[in-house]
């Protein structure tokens, strides 16, 4: 795989991985393509250009880590990695199939290049900053990066994990919270709501950055902006849009967990060429 | 190994100190072994290693959730994290974590739980641990030990760091009788047979071991010839001893400061009822919880005790065919 920082070939990636994602929760009649289109151009932006990673070197100790938390929104890792080269692409579309190795959630025993088998909110953040204050304590420069759902962060852990990476100091550890506004049940600010979130980090000790998590200028701009942050971890507020780039999947609850249908498939590909 | 036929039985250390101590050893050893904690390091002598090894000692504040995670991450990143914690809050508050982020990717973190059983005395119930054995078995891929005494828990601190998987090591609070000789020799998996015996087996995990020993004694000046298996490891059992247990004495007792419930005893009955019923009897706690009192007074009312061995053991006996 090449590495970019040209915000037009990042972008025609990114309209390649929703195609996948859309294909892969088509293909699966099952999924959860609205979490997954949000994330896209932040997982791109980190895979094809910031992580300093190896496709040829799963192993390389010296790996910048990846995990997502919100496990639901594999379709678009398992995209992305297999774009990378990690994983085969021709078989995306088995995606929830029995013996895959693309799993309803990330699972580390079908596709061992996964960092972390998740899928149970809220614990991706306590793994990466464990990973961080290992990689600290070795004095190694990786870093580690992880994505949360916003739904997610209601779950305690987060913020018991919030107060260690801050109490530690574990400045080598990037938490981007996927802020497209609506959980399973509906919209955030009904169920849960998180306001004024980037102060709850702040006050938590983290270093705060609030963007448009479909910029991919913006998400360049604060991953070197979070390298540079010490004594400290950072948190960036992704504000993204449920169902990004699909017309009728854009700001609908529906669209958690219900796959498109073939119709919808084809609607949905038309918009992405 | 050989058997003994007289122990001194004389009070050691807890087996959480004997934990602790075990751990600044085996830390001085392997720089990558490091510790995680809850806020209870003066009660799991973690606060050992703290002293010893501050920049290898990890706290989390009261948060058990996400003690487990950060272990699982330091593990995955290549350290030995040994987190530790009363034995009911990393079990029953981080039970989720374990199962996640530790067992299904089998990752190498272990878990120490100390104050289990209900010999922690006056805290009462909420601090005491009676379920431990059954959720740690209860995960794929988890090695569960259950030391006796302060020899034991120094070997199984050993073979834990060692060993590549995720570990539940249960350990105790009050004074425990030493059982072991210190230059004994152990193994993850291979119960040890304490005394040769003909008519009944008591088989016997922790503190009942030593009350198992002093009821084979009893029972030996009775004329009833008892074997004692102290089986510190619950998970993966020793089938083997069982089986021949089973099948040369015809008769078993399983003694566990646990629920009878979901611990050592059930374990012990599938691997013998698979291939070679025979009359068990299961000395543990019954469907309840305890109260605060002296660990004495506890053990005696929830028939914890060397009386209660030996009335399962006549019990056993008489359904003997």
């Amino acid at each position: 795989m090449k590495q970019t920082q040209n915000i037009e070939e990042l972008q025609a990636i990114s309209k390649r991985i929703r195609r996948h994602i859309i294909e892969m929760t088509g293909a699966a009649k099952s999924g959860h393509p609205g979490g997954s289109l949000s994330a896209v151009e932040i997982v791109v932006t980190l895979y094809f250009d910031v992580l300093r990673h190896d496709p040829e070197r799963p192993d390389w100790p010296d790996r910048d880590r990846f995990i997502l938390s919100k496990g639901h929104g594999c379709p678009v890792l398992y995209a992305v990695m297999a774009e990378c080269g990690y994983c085969p692409v021709d078989t995306l579309k088995t995606l929830r199939k029995l013996g895959s190795p693309y799993q309803g959630h990330p699972d580390k025993r079908f596709l061992p290049v996964l960092e972390a088998s998740t899928g149970s909110l809220g614990q991706g953040l306590s793994l990466a900053l464990g990973m961080g204050a290992a990689a600290r304590r070795e004095g190694k420069d990786w870093r580690v990066y992880v994505v949360l759902g916003d739904g997610e962060i209601q779950e305690g852990q987060i913020w018991e994990a919030a107060m260690f990476g801050a109490h530690h100091k574990i400045d080598n550890v990037v938490a981007i919270v996927d802020y497209n506004k609506i959980q399973l049940d509906g919209f955030v600010k009904d169920i849960m709501e998180l306001e004024p979130l980037a102060e709850k980090w702040r006050s938590f000790g983290w270093q705060a950055i609030e963007l448009d998590g479909h910029d991919i200028r913006a998400l360049q701009a604060a991953f070197a902006q979070a390298k540079g942050v010490k004594g400290k971890p950072t948190v960036i507020i992704a504000h993204t849009i449920k169902g990004k780039g699909v017309s009728f999947m854009e700001n609908n609850p529906k669209f958690h967990g219900i796959a498109p249908t073939t119709e919808e498939v084809d609607l949905a590909l038309r918009e992405l060429t | 190994m050989a058997v003994k036929t007289k122990f001194e039985l004389k009070l050691g250390m807890a087996t959480r100190e004997a934990f602790g101590k075990a751990l600044v050893a085996v830390g001085r050893e392997n720089r990558n072994v490091v510790a995680v904690d809850a806020d209870l390091s003066k009660s799991t002598y973690l606060n050992l290693f703290a002293k010893e090894f501050p920049e290898r000692f990890y706290s989390c504040g009261i948060a058990e959730a996400n003690m487990v995670g950060v272990a699982a991450g330091l593990a995955s990143a290549g350290k030995i994290p040994f987190a530790a914690s009363f034995s009911c809050f990393v079990l029953n508050k981080g039970f989720e974590q374990l199962r996640v982020l530790a067992a299904y990717p089998n990752v190498n973190v272990k878990i120490a739980g100390t104050h289990s059983g209900i010999s922690i005395g006056e805290d009462g119930p909420s601090q005491m641990s009676v379920e431990d054995i059954s959720l740690a078995c209860s995960l794929p891929g988890f090695t569960v030990l259950s030391p006796c005494d302060e020899v034991e828990t120094a070997a199984l601190v050993r073979l834990a760091a060692e060993h590549i998987g995720p570990v539940f090591l249960r350990l105790g609070r009050a004074k425990a009788p030493v059982v072991h000789a210190p230059d004994q020799e152990f193994e993850i998996g291979r119960s040890m047979e304490l005394t040769e015996g003909s008519d009944v087996t008591l088989i016997a995990t922790g503190l009942m071991v030593a009350e198992a020993i002093r009821a084979q004694e009893h029972l030996e000046s009775e004329g009833i010839s008892a074997r004692v298996i102290d089986m510190h490891t619950i998970k993966p059992l020793d089938v083997g001893a069982i089986r021949r247990a089973a099948a040369e004495t015809r008769a078993i007792v399983v003694a566990e400061e646990h629920l009878v419930d979901g611990g050592l005893g059930v374990r012990v009955a599938q691997a013998v009822a698979e291939i070679s019923p025979c009359p068990l009897e299961f000395v543990g706690i019954q469907n309840t919880y305890a109260e605060s009192g002296t660990p004495e007074q506890l053990l005696e009312k929830y028939g914890l005790t060397a009386r209660d061995v030996i009335a399962a053991a006549y019990r056993v006996l008489r359904r003997k065919q």
